[in-house]
């Protein structure tokens, strides 16, 4: 994705949209509120900070629909992506 | 055998009607027997858009309710030799039929016809239960607006837990110059939302608007509506058709939407 893809992203109507129908059709689906998987979110990053240095700028988690194992149906899966900047040194 | 198909959406007024109309005509002058049936009991529709409204005798409720043959309820589309309409009953609602009902003369129309096309309400309620009850696939329309993407979400995860066998989305109504301003969602978009199989793409087109007014379904004619609608038949019957470049035709789109 380019520099000025990221801006267009955010500049249409189009992408806004997309981006509300996205978040409104997660709790549609899930009966989990934006404001839940905000905390979820906020947690998750909280649990793996201990640990490691992680991008919050480009850290995306979402619930999402994907085929289950068995193969028929749709199930709903919690998809986080966390860039990590750095390993944190283990200290004993 | 023939295949029921179910043409829903859950919002009102992105298509459906227009949807089934066309899609029956196409696939009738595609040589396949054909029925559409308008299950919108209360709201009768289909029989104006495809010009047929002068001549109902008996209506779905007639069929039912035993009052006739199903033979007798069925109009012949004199244009098309294997098009017939099965038109709604006006006076009446939706408890006038039930789901049982509907599958039971779903399985007495499939020795008959290749095709038979429910046109359904809107809604998620008693019309919509008793117009996919019989069916065997759903095309579900959606015009690429925040309102009828979601309502088409809701009707796609209805469809699962009745377990639809087959699921086809097709995006209506899109126009090509607001989606290259940014103005509105391209049915890539849409897809990445529904995440289901897209089966047709369907530009805005003044010309629908006068199919209507005429009724006559503009299925298979030049225009880049009746183009996109054979597209989906042919892709119906199972032959692989590459969509339409939309984006090809700009010129003609400015033309055609340039002076709103």
């Amino acid at each position: 994705m380019s520099l000025a893809d990221l801006f267009r992203k955010k500049s249409t109507s189009s992408n806004n949209a997309k981006s509300r129908l996205q978040l409104a059709l997660v709790s549609d689906r899930t009966g989990c509120s934006p404001e839940i998987l905000e905390k979820i979110k906020n947690d998750i990053i909280d649990v793996i900070s201990k640990y490691v240095e992680i991008d919050r700028a480009n850290l995306d988690i979402n619930i999402m629909q994907t085929k289950s194992e068995s193969g028929d149906g749709n199930v709903p899966a919690l998809y986080a992506n966390i860039p990590i900047k750095e390993l944190k040194r283990h200290e004993k | 055998m023939g295949e029921v198909i179910v043409v829903t959406s859950g919002k009102g007024g992105v298509g459906k009607t227009t949807t089934t109309a066309n899609v029956g005509t196409g696939l009738a002058k595609l040589d396949k027997k054909v029925v559409l049936i308008d299950t919108d009991i209360g709201l009768r529709n289909l029989d104006v858009v495809l010009g047929l409204e002068n001549r109902i005798v008996y209506n779905l409720v007639d069929v039912i309710e035993g009052n006739c043959r199903i033979k007798q309820a069925l109009i012949k589309d004199k244009r098309y030799p294997n098009l017939y309409l099965l038109p709604s009953a006006q006076t009446r609602d939706k408890s006038a039929v039930n789901p049982e009902e509907m599958k039971l003369l779903c399985d007495q129309l499939k020795g008959e016809f290749d095709y038979i096309i429910m046109d359904c309400p809107a809604g998620i309620e008693q019309g919509f239960k008793n117009a996919i009850a019989g069916a065997d696939r759903a095309l579900v329309v959606t015009t690429p607006e925040v309102s009828a993407v979601r309502d088409a979400d809701r009707i796609i995860g209805l469809l699962e837990a009745n377990e639809m066998k087959r699921t086809d989305l097709i995006v209506n109504r899109l126009r090509v110059d607001m989606v290259a301003r940014g103005d509105m969602m391209s049915s890539d978009d849409v897809v990445d939302i529904l995440s289901i199989n897209l089966i047709g793409v369907v530009p805005d087109d003044e010309r629908i608007v006068v199919s209507t007014n005429n009724g006559e379904p503009l299925v298979g004619d030049d225009s880049l509506a009746g183009q996109a609608y054979m597209n989906i038949c042919r892709r119906i019957i199972g032959e692989d058709v590459p969509f339409l470049d939309l984006n090809v035709k700009k010129g003609f789109f400015s033309r055609l939407f340039g002076k709103n």
